[in-house]
């Protein structure tokens, strides 16, 4: 409990730091927010009266405890592009970046570990070898990479997708599921690879224990002893992969998104980046780190889950 | 990239487990390919002047979008370009930016690390807390912002930009091998020799954490290459007209049901280029598991 309390606490001083340096950071670089507000021919009087509507003038510090204030009552402002607020801008956007993520991670798990399991069963044999290189390979290749050559192969050649676009899920689940599949494996085969060798390694290290051997001379089958006995403690890597995999997507999927049109999350931020959309890209901030943050978090009580010698260790 | 840095590194922590005998050391076939199309990679961009390649910005190359021919060993893009002038300029951007910026991250992250595993405490709770709020922020979001809101898409920033990805997880790891180092015997022997901390983090901290950084480090250019790729794809990497491999794959990708070469050549070079790197720091990884385990 103590852990999770300093666990807490750590993650929001981290969660206050990166808001407040994005806040500094857009601030201070050069680039007038207000000629990117109204265009280079505002008059003098308008430049003033925007100048005061985004309280340019008070200190920074100041700025960012109102802006902070107003976040957490959900309260992310308006985008001074689109005039919309920034809060329901992002609430559009956000459940399409996650679904892209959790579909890819789906993916990325479920060919993952047949692979793991099949090359830690008999490590060094052709199998294992053919498996760690093809890994190898995936391990090598950029995911827009990956995008485009799919795009190119059965978007484009085949026409069995479209190459862009993209159906909310409440209009169509399935039209839904084949606009996010291609993406999803553009994102899922890097992630294969790194999750493979790191759980094929875990599992050789967990076959060479002693209770392994104890469950093997009792007479149990291997896939037994695999599926109840050596994946569980074996995956303590994986998962916080997993995790750490996912909260570094949430911000990942941009080029994924952009390539194939889909408005996520990602496109967001990057086009409030490119316009300077001060208030947006302060939102996507926000809403980003508390995804890569919360994930984490969500991490390190799954380890106690998982594997109780950490929970008996955090106890004493 | 990053969890791929982490996943190599957990890899090759315990790979003397899985192979069980010790093969003899000798680089694989794999391995010599990699080097030679680096070297052919790196000799062709230094001297892509002195090669007789047409203009990469020439667009009387060829006909547009034509197949490879004599004349276009490649072929060319859509305005008529050649591309295997423009892939190779453009690998240019590719490895100034992937070596540089790794170089720079590490050389900082490196020392910052070190300081922070060495010296614990207040030090290191500092540094660690810098390195949580760079990571917590999305890679290449971070990049793509520092080039956008610093309105100059120069080598440098583009270099700057992406030694910021690896600086937070570079102090990570450094810290990490630091820590392990200095709670070794021979550490507590210099000091009780009445050794000075700075020659300690010399003498004895950085011989043992260097090699692993390095092999490392050889990842990681792979990374940023691909990073740099990623940027410029965004349009946000060296300006035209200056040609890198991001920007040729965001040029050709609407125009990929008129020709594929415009997307396939950079994209082979970029894909040859990481897996190339990867193969490598794999082996060294590797091989440095299986010393470290014999000692």
């Amino acid at each position: 409990m103590r852990l999770i309390a300093s666990r807490f606490l750590r993650l929001v001083a981290v969660l206050v730091a990166v808001t407040f340096a994005s806040f500094c950071m857009v601030a201070l670089l050069p680039g007038d927010i207000v000629s990117s507000v109204l265009g280079p021919d505002a008059t003098e009087e308008a430049r003033e009266q925007a100048r005061e509507d985004l309280n340019l003038d008070a200190p920074l510090p100041v700025r960012y405890v109102q802006w902070a204030g107003d976040a957490l009552r959900g309260d992310l402002g308006v985008s001074y592009r689109t005039n919309q607020p920034v809060a329901e801008a992002l609430g559009e956007r956000v459940w399409v970046t996650i679904e892209l993520v959790l579909f890819s991670q789906l993916i990325a798990l479920a060919v993952a570990i047949p692979m793991a399991i099949f090359g830690a069963l008999r490590p060094g044999s052709w199998l294992d070898r053919i498996l760690s290189g093809t890994q190898l390979a995936m391990l090598a290749t950029p995911g827009y990479l990956v995008a485009i050559g799919l795009m190119a192969i059965f978007a484009v050649k085949l026409g069995w997708f479209d190459t862009t676009g993209y159906t909310p899920f409440t209009e169509n689940p399935l039209a839904n599921l084949k606009s996010l599949l291609l993406p999803a494996i553009a994102l899922a085969l890097e992630q294969v690879a790194v999750y493979a060798r790191v759980l094929r390694t875990d599992l050789i290290n967990t076959f060479d224990q002693d209770f392994i051997w104890f469950a093997r001379a009792k007479g149990n089958t291997t896939r037994d002893i695999v599926v109840r006995h050596a994946l569980r403690p074996s995956s303590i890597g994986l998962v916080t992969l997993t995790g750490v995999s996912i909260g570094r997507m949430i911000g990942g999927t941009v080029l994924v998104e952009t390539i194939f049109a889909l408005p996520g999350l990602g496109r967001f931020t990057i086009d409030a980046i490119n316009n300077r959309d001060f208030m947006a890209l302060q939102g996507a901030v926000v809403v980003l780190t508390v995804g890569f943050v919360v994930v984490n978090f969500a991490v390190d009580i799954l380890h106690g889950v998982i594997d109780p010698r950490i929970r008996m260790e955090a106890a004493r | 990239m990053t969890a791929a840095m982490v996943g190599a590194a957990h890899d090759s922590a315990v790979t003397i487990a899985d192979d069980g005998v010790l093969k003899k050391d000798r680089l694989g076939i794999s391995v010599w390919c990699s080097i030679a199309w680096l070297a052919l990679l790196m000799f062709s961009a230094v001297f892509a002047d002195l090669l007789p390649l047409y203009d990469p910005a020439d667009t009387r190359a060829g006909i547009p979008n034509s197949v490879p021919t004599s004349q276009n060993w490649l072929g060319t893009d859509s305005l008529g370009r050649d591309l295997l002038s423009r892939t190779i300029y453009g690998a240019r951007v590719s490895l100034v930016v992937g070596i540089s910026a790794v170089l720079l991250s590490s050389v900082v992250g490196g020392l910052i690390g070190m300081v922070a595993g060495y010296y614990k405490r207040k030090v290191e709770a500092v540094t660690l807390f810098g390195a949580d709020v760079l990571m917590a922020f999305p890679t290449l979001l971070l990049a793509a912002s520092i080039v956008a809101f610093t309105d100059s898409r120069g080598l440098t920033t583009v270099v700057l930009a992406i030694a910021l990805i690896y600086l937070g997880p570079t102090i990570r790891i450094v810290r990490a091998l630091t820590l392990s180092t200095s709670n070794r015997e021979f550490v507590l022997a210099a000091r009780s020799l009445g050794a000075t901390n700075a020659r300690i983090i010399r003498r004895e901290i950085m011989p043992n954490v260097v090699p692993t950084l390095l092999s490392m480090m050889i990842v990681a250019v792979a990374g940023a290459i691909v990073a740099e790729g990623g940027l410029a794809y965004l349009n946000l990497s060296v300006a035209p007209p200056t040609p890198t491999w991001g920007a040729m794959i965001a040029a050709g990708k609407p125009k990929l049901d008129e020709s594929l070469y415009p997307v396939l050549v950079p994209g082979a070079a970029l894909f040859l280029t990481v897996l190339s790197l990867t193969l490598i720091g794999d082996a060294i990884q590797k091989r440095q598991a299986r010393n470290t385990g014999a000692i």
